[in-house]
Order: C-alpha cells, then structure tokens, then sequence
C-alpha cells in the first residue's frame, strides 16, 4: 500500500445523505476478479444524468469528494472503495461512514475523513461557489483546508489513530499481523475443545 | 464490574492485546462466497501465503446463481467465471466448498447455522454485512470487506477496536399477528439507518425470549441495517434445542461441556451498556417501508408520509427523494399501492419457518391477476423440506414460482430483477434504489404481509384477505 501523507485536489460536492454502497456500485458491477476496472460501475444510476456532479466539467479530475452524512452504508461490498479509487479518489470528507465502508477504506488506502457536518457544509459551499477548487487533507495534522482569505475553510477532522499510522507507513496488515503470529499459536494452543470444524 | 455478553465473547478471543492499537481476534469461522473472496485469494497467491485454517472456514455459492434452469452451466459469463474463480481457489487452497447441485449449498447465513456451525460464543465473520444474523446464537458476527477477508485467511484472526455496547430491551409482547420482522423494521425506523453505528447490540426482553430461532435471525440480520456493528441475543434452551444434533453441533461429552459454557454466556447484572433503548413491541403491528433505506417505514395502516411533516431538513430532502423515486404520492395509505411482484426469500426471511408461513396464507387461494410471486427458498436443504412438506405444491397451484436456493432477487444479480419502474413487495432487508435492479422499487414486508399481498395484488396483511369458503359435503 502507497504512503499517504497528504492529498491536494479538486474535489467534488455531493449533496445527498445515506449514500449506500448500491449506490456507490450495483451489484450488477461486483462480478470481477481482479481489483481494478470497478470505476465504470461507480454511481452508475446517476451518471447517465448531465446533472451529475462527476459529468460536470469542473468536477472531471476530483480526487476529493464531499458527501453527506451516512454515506457508505449498507453492504459489506469493498468494491465500493475500490470503485472509488479506480475512479480517481483519494479521499471522501462525510460526517458520518458506515462502519464497514471506513474499515475497507482503511484498507485500502482511501482516506475517510470524518469531519463536523458544518465543515461539509462550509466545503460544499466553497467548492460550489469556486468549481474545480482544490481541497486538502493533512493526515499527519488531521486538518482538511481549502481557499484563501476571508474564503478559507479550515477544520479539523477525525480518523481512528491506527488507521492514521498504518496509512501514514503503508502498512500491510497482513503482514503486521503475521509478526505476532507466536500469539496466535499460543491462543490456538488453548482453544476451547468442542468448537466446531469443517473439515 | 460485571461485563455485557458480547464483552465475555470478546475477551475469550483476544488473541493480543496492546494499548493504542486494536485488539486482535481469534476468528472461529470465516464463511465464504464467490463475490468478495476473489481478489482475497488473489492476495494470498501474490504474497506466496496460504490459508491458515481451512478446518474453520467454509465457502458456499449464493450471490450470483441462478434459480432456474439449475442443471444447465450459468447463461451469464462473468457470473460463471466468478463462480468458477472460487470454485478454483477452493481446490487450490483446500477450503470445503458447497457448490451449486450440492445439497448443502445455500446462502452462507442459511447454511452455517443449519450445519450447526454457527454455536454460542463464536466469533464469525463473513465478507457479507448480514453475517450479524449468526449473533441469534449469542455469538459477535460481523460483516467484513475483501480486504479483512484476506487477512483472516492468512492468519484466522483479525484487529478490530472493541465496539460500544448498546442494549436493546423489547418490553411487552408482540401482539398476534405481528412478527419479528415487523419488530426489527420499527425498530430501525425508530432508531434511523445510523442509529446503531459504532455498537455491538444485545436484543433482550420477554419478547425476544419467546422468539424461535429463526423469528432471532430474522432480527439480527438486520442490525446492520441500523448501523450497528453486530446484534446478538443470549443463548437459552431454545437456542440448544436448536442445535441439538445438528451435523457440526458438539456430541456426547463435548455437548455437556459445551452448554456448561454456553450457560456463562449472560450479562452479568451490573454489566454496563454505553446506551440502553427500549421499545414496546405490544405496540407493533405489520410494518413495511415507503422509501429507498430500511429506516423509511411506517405501519400498513398508516399514509405514506408528507416530507414537509419532518423535522430535520436532511430526512426531509431524503424522503422528497425517496418519495420521487418510489413514484409514491404522500398521504397515499399504504394499503392502496399496487405490487408488481412478490419476492419471499433471502437471508432475512427464506428460512423453513417463512415458507410454512406464507404457504399457510396463500393454500386454497390463488394469486393476484399481474402479480408475479417468487419463492426463494435460502438453501436446498430448505427446499427438500419444504417440497417433502407439499409446500411448493400449495406455491406453484396458488400460481407463484418455485425456484432454486440462492440470494435471487434480494440484490438481483442473477437473472432475477425487477426492471425499472416495477414495483416488489420484499421479504429482504434492503430497499435501496436500484437493489433489486435498476429502477425497482422495493418495499420491505414481513413474510406474511408478502403472503397475502401476493394474493390481493396490493399492500396487504393476511387480516385483509377474506375468509376461504369451506367446499365439499
Ligand atoms: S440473501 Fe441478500 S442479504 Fe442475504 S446474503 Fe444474499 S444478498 Fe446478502
């Protein structure tokens, strides 16, 4: 997994709440093997739509989106943030994630940045009044910032100190776990007898 | 200080513990299917690792499959190839695999429990949200991403910070007529879609006790629905009975020392729960929902709801919304919607208990003319039994189909959706836009206000259908 330290870039208002993964990718789209090509199916209901904040010309290279509380709810599904990612993102700003989606984001390396549903709102204004207007979020001092002067937005957000580690190192989980892999032979050791099997 | 049910599991399977990180867990069983396991095995062959424990991991197919034409290959390329990948990685990494034809082959949460693979005090995972419908045991089920899949392969374990503990008390007794899925919808739309984010949630009460075990699954499938990380419920003798001699369920000896445990497996009276909410099930009548999140609902007695009547600005743009593209006009009573087709399956409502149910309602009368009606059952298994029973007799001469075991039309990803614009009634537990296809409608619905909504054509509780004129001398 790639370093992530800090991000700028143009990011994109998406003014909706309770944005379920059915939403970030139908189902329909999950039937890949491999972990990329999943952006054709990213909001795929709305992006026949020219209204659509992504068709929008402004909004074409966002690597920031700004989305509603809830957002990310419902199915396990971690094509959702692979979806994202392939797509172009970096980060998602919400004040509120389904717990699942900021688990798989963690992951796998996408930034879910959990800010105070002002901040969305204040970003959601500075953004649409300045389209294409860049965003940036500091992970090391876990501020997102955008704009200048009087139009500055700045705040701080939240993301659970060990995601922050592990996105600040790159860090495999995988890998880490398999260091301490003498507490797991012990705790194996001492399972209790009559736990099922399936084999 | 006594310690919360789900506190007791946690701590018997902290495999490591260490301030300012999470807490790393012992998996007792990982289950599998061929959506979110592909690129985990894919990860595990890149890095040259194996699974760790196929002992206690099983893999099932469901998500995918068709329901029809059950001896022919799969007519939908990429479906097969992903079928065919796990069939592959099953081989390839020795993990036992149920797949289709396979008389164990079901939906995963349908499967393990039937196997008796699910038991009080596990820790269970899935790369599936509704794994929380294994919490009915008394065990902490999750759902957990393709990532998390692949690092409880390598490793059986996984790190997970311990969640808040919230208490659901159901007070009072559902009245009759009313059923745990009525339950859980008005409880979610009490609570909202977020209400339960960040908990792991015990459902108690006398309620909740004089649930079978299926009505219990019923209610912890869909605690994800709320938000919640998992739902559980205290294992008691109905639970055992449950288990009693099922395949994978412990034997002679083992059994005793096993309900030893399982009898600990309480919370302690002076436990503490970060939140405590009740709600009076005495109160709750057939629930169904209006909009396009499981927390949209209301009684079938009631309107659809009028936007500018909520108070918060979001759920009212949420239910303007909702309202749009349901193509429901407020204030219109529930009763009066018209349903295209009728969907009885799924993790949440697919099981044996469901399909008597609505079979009960449906004998002797026939389907709504326009009404398509869809029986799904949720594994083989439960299909043999409810064929030896004569059920799919009573489905198929009251005019519904009955089909093969599988997720079906609960995220449409075979071949049965709703196309755009057609309007369900669902035993499921997701009515978001677009789940059952692209422009379906959903409304969620109890198995028997499915039934007798398949026969009047319309919104409808079993009450509303008259009665069947007895024939014969
Ligand atoms: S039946 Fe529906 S909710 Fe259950 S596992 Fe299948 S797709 Fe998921």
């Amino acid at each position: 997994m790639e370093k992530f330290t800090s991000h700028t870039g143009v990011a994109a208002p998406l003014r909706r709440s309770n944005v379920d993964t059915d939403q970030i990718i139908p189902a329909v789209y999950l039937k890949r093997v491999t972990r990329s090509g999943f952006e054709d199916g990213l909001f795929a209901a709305w992006r026949n739509d020219p209204e659509f904040v992504l068709n929008q010309p402004a909004y074409e290279k966002a690597t920031v989106l700004i989305a509603g509380p809830d957002f990310g709810t419902g199915s396990s599904r971690e094509h959702a943030v692979w979806a994202l990612q392939n797509y172009g993102f970096k980060a998602v700003i919400s004040s509120r994630f389904g717990d699942i989606f900021r688990g798989n984001s963690g992951k796998a390396g996408l930034l879910a940045a959990e800010v105070d549903e002002k901040v969305v709102q204040a970003l959601w204004d500075h953004v649409e009044a300045n389209p294409g207007a860049q965003v940036t979020l500091d992970l090391e001092s876990r501020t997102v910032s955008a704009g200048e002067g009087v139009d500055r937005v700045e705040d701080s957000f939240t993301i659970d100190d060990y995601t922050r580690w592990r996105l600040l190192e790159g860090l495999d989980d995988v890998a880490i776990t398999l260091s301490h892999e003498d507490h797991i032979e012990a705790y194996e050791a001492k399972r209790l007898p009559f736990k099922p099997a399936t084999l | 200080m006594g310690r919360t049910l789900a506190e007791k599991i946690w701590d018997d399977h902290v495999v490591r513990s260490h301030a300012g990180e999470p807490d790393l867990l012992f998996i007792d069983l990982h289950l599998i299917h061929e959506v979110t396991s592909p690129q985990a095995f894919d990860g595990l062959r890149l890095s040259g690792r194996t699974v760790r424990r196929p002992d206690l991991t099983l893999a099932t197919e469901d998500h995918n499959i068709p329901t029809t034409d059950l001896d022919k290959p799969i007519a939908d390329l990429v479906s097969r190839t992903q079928v065919e990948t796990l069939r592959r990685n099953a081989e390839e990494f020795g993990v036992r695999l149920h797949p289709m034809g396979d008389i164990d082959q079901g939906i995963v949460h349908v499967v393990g429990p039937q196997l008796g693979l699910t038991q009080p005090g596990m820790t269970i995972v899935c790369g599936d949200s509704h794994t929380s419908t294994h919490g009915a045991f008394g065990s902490i089920a999750f759902g957990i991403g393709t990532s998390e899949v692949e690092h409880v392969l390598a490793t059986q374990s996984l790190s997970q910070a311990k969640p808040k503990m919230m208490a659901v008390d159901v007070v009072g007794e559902l009245p009759p007529g009313s059923t745990a899925k009525d339950l859980i919808l008005a409880l979610i739309t009490q609570e909202t879609t977020g209400g339960g984010q960040g908990y792991i949630v015990e459902y108690r009460g006398e309620a909740i006790r004089k649930l079978s075990m299926e009505a219990r699954m019923t209610i912890c499938n869909m605690s994800i629905e709320w938000g919640a990380k998992a739902g559980l419920i205290a294992p008691d003798q109905t639970t055992y009975e449950y288990l009693k001699d099922r395949v994978h369920a412990p034997q002679g000896e083992q059994w005793d020392e096993a309900v030893a445990y399982w009898d600990s497996l309480v919370t302690d009276d002076d436990a503490h729960f970060d939140k405590i909410i009740t709600i009076d099930a005495s109160t709750v009548t057939p629930f169904v929902t209006w909009g396009t999140n499981p927390g949209q609902g209301v009684p079938l007695s009631a309107n659809v709801p009028i936007p500018d009547e909520f108070e918060d600005a979001n759920e009212k743009v949420a239910a303007e919304r909702a309202l749009e593209y349901m193509g429901l006009t407020a204030g219109t009573p529930m009763r009066e919607i018209d349903i295209d087709t009728v969907f009885i399956g799924s993790c949440t409502n697919g099981r044996m208990e469901d399909l008597r149910v609505v079979a009960d309602i449906i004998k002797g009368r026939t389907v709504a003319d326009n009404t398509r009606v869809l029986v799904v059952p949720g594994s083989v298994r439960v299909r043999l039994q409810a064929e030896e029973e004569g059920l799919d007799l009573v489905f198929k001469e009251a005019g519904a189909e009955w089909r093969g075991a599988g997720c079906s039309m609960c995220l449409g990803m075979n071949p049965d959706t709703l196309t755009p614009g057609e309007r369900s009634a669902s035993t499921s537990n997701r009515n978001f836009e677009g789940r059952q296809g692209k422009g379906g409608r959903t409304h969620l619905v109890s198995p028997e206000v499915a039934a007798a909504t398949a026969v009047l054509g319309h919104l409808a509780a079993p009450s509303d259908l008259p009665a069947l004129t007895t024939t014969g001398a």
